[in-house]
């Protein structure tokens, strides 16, 4: 092997050693799946839209057969993520489009509304403090903040639908799905920096134990954290 | 214990100094005592709030009441002979006098270390039961079980939170643990999948929970006030966040609680399964989860003695 040959693996060798640092540096300090900033430029005491879909498969990345939640970032577009910064001492309304179908739950008590502003939601715009999963498309996931004292059910999609979602993640509104919309309130100004882990209580991770692994133990898809900011 | 014999030069007896040594000894270890009984006994863990934590209190009590004038004696012996028996400035340096066995020393040690040991093990194996299992899980049939009426609170732990169900109110199921003062509990343990633990620390109560299957754990309350309810076996991603607050409240205020509660959540309580002992018998399918098997017997019919339940 000539010098000039030698001197180029061992630059070669050097770019690529480096490469490898700088990525697992950035890896870490990145922060994944993203946080999505609802706080940033807010002006106290104006609501906060909070858009989140739930599909049954993500149809890509790592684990495409995930079920999970995506959020709607504040310029329009579906992020694979369920972390939020949101400010403090603020209303937040929330819609969910439930793209998945539904189950009898393991617990009814997740059937009911806690926590929320008047103590109910909607579904497809109809008021309701209870569902009762015994019955119809039953529920298919939760959303429920469990430090704050938010739960509310969200219906499944009947198994019968013509057009059910069958396509990568977002699912597109024209597909069969529920609309549950809620509103909650961030805690106040000596909770900013207090950040709230929130999860399905559906135990939704198909053919794990219990169906509590897969998805519902990977932060990003059936759980993540809202960190409230002043 | 052998010790140093009086060839010192400075000639002093035995007897002297052990007379010294208890003369410091016996003082100190009174001082202790009372310090510990009468001072540190309200503040040491868990508490007052139940007749079992205030049994664990004692306990901890009693066993650091043993073990500290032990230690007392020990440590004073270091130092005394560390003062007294160093080797003199300037003086030649000769080997010590022959250590011998003293039978009296030895046998007492013997005797007396074998006498706090056993009656370490008669004291923790009475309290371990007493009062009514002393807050520990006792599984679906308790030995020592309370006299008299017990208000029975079924907890349901599952992946991540704690669910409350109150089978002689009605039978709703909710978030918030409230339990009245001066009452004798009955927390019915169980698990909707994996093992997990319900630990309410001033309560002095620890039960495992098991899928399908009731672990009894009996306390009796005696002060109102806030507790603490963790998880305490490893189950998963939130396991750390698997905790709330629990509340012993005055009777009264306990009653309208539950009442309202009752009233609150009627709508969702006739969708609930039918209250069992036997555990928490899920919902019909056991909703997207291997853990309830094709053969199990808690099948829709089984549950609710229909397909679906007539709400
Ligand atoms: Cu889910
Ligand atoms: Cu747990």
């Amino acid at each position: 092997m000539g010098k000039g040959a030698r001197l180029g693996l061992v630059l070669a060798l050097f770019v690529a050693a480096f490469g490898l640092v700088t990525y697992a540096v950035v890896a870490y300090v990145v922060p994944k799946p993203p946080v999505i900033d609802f706080a940033a430029g807010h002006s106290a005491g104006t609501p906060v839209d909070l858009h989140l879909q739930v599909v049954g498969s993500l149809g890509y990345g790592p684990h495409p057969t995930y079920v999970s939640y995506l959020t709607m970032n504040p310029s329009g577009k579906w992020v694979h993520t369920t972390r939020w910064d949101l400010p403090a001492n603020t209303q937040v309304n929330v819609t969910i489009d439930q793209y998945d179908s539904g189950s009898p739950l393991r617990n009814q008590y997740f059937g009911g509304v806690t926590g929320t502003l008047g103590g109910k939601a909607t579904l497809n715009g109809k008021s309701f403090t209870v569902l009762n999963a015994n019955n119809g498309a039953g529920v298919g996931h939760t959303f429920t903040m469990p430090a704050l004292g938010v739960s509310v059910p969200l219906w499944g999609v009947s198994s019968t639908a013509k057009n059910a979602c069958n396509q990568a993640a977002p699912c597109p509104s024209s597909a069969a799905h529920e609309v549950v919309k809620f509103s909650f309130m961030t805690p106040g100004s000596q909770s900013v920096g207090h950040t709230y882990r929130w999860q399905c209580f559906v135990p939704c991770g198909l053919a794990t134990v219990d169906g509590n692994g897969g998805p519902m133990q990977a932060i990003g898809y059936m759980g993540g954290f809202m960190t409230v900011e002043g | 214990m052998a010790r140093r014999q009086s060839s010192s030069p400075d000639a002093v007896s035995n007897k002297t100094h052990t007379a010294r040594l208890m003369g410091m000894w016996v003082p100190l270890m009174v001082v202790t005592e009372l310090v510990f009984w009468f001072v540190l006994q309200p503040h040491i863990p868990p508490g007052r709030q139940s007749d079992s934590a205030q049994g664990q209190q004692f306990d901890i009590t009693v066993l650091s009441m043993i073990a500290t004038p032990v230690f007392e004696l020990v440590i004073m012996y270091f130092i005394y002979s560390l003062l007294v028996w160093r080797h003199p400035k300037g003086a030649p340096l000769v080997d010590g006098p022959p250590i011998r066995s003293n039978m009296k020393i030895q046998t007492a040690w013997m005797v007396i270390t074998s006498a706090m040991v056993f009656g370490a093990f008669v004291f923790g194996t009475y309290e371990l039961v007493v009062p009514a299992g002393a807050g520990g899980g006792e599984g679906p049939n308790p030995i020592w079980k309370p006299s008299g009426k017990v208000l029975p609170v079924q907890v349901i732990a599952q992946q991540w939170r704690f669910t409350y169900r109150y089978p002689t109110l009605g039978g709703f199921e909710t978030s918030q643990l409230v339990i009245p003062n001066h009452t004798e509990i009955a927390f019915h343990v169980t698990s909707l999948d994996v093992v997990h633990n319900f630990w309410a620390y001033q309560l002095g109560v620890k039960a495992d929970a098991n899928p399908q299957s009731d672990n009894v754990a009996y306390t009796h309350t005696n002060q109102v006030g806030r507790f603490t309810v963790r998880c305490a076996e490893l189950c998963g991603i939130w396991h750390g966040a698997m905790y709330n607050y629990g509340h012993v409240v005055p009777r009264a205020q306990f009653s309208s609680w539950a009442t309202s509660t009752k009233a609150r959540l009627a709508s969702n309580t006739k969708n609930l399964p039918p209250f069992s002992y036997a555990g928490y018998v899920p919902s019909a399918n056991g909703a997207a989860g291997s853990f309830y098997s094709p053969q199990d017997k808690f099948g829709p019919l089984e549950t609710y003695g229909a397909a679906t339940p007539t709400s």
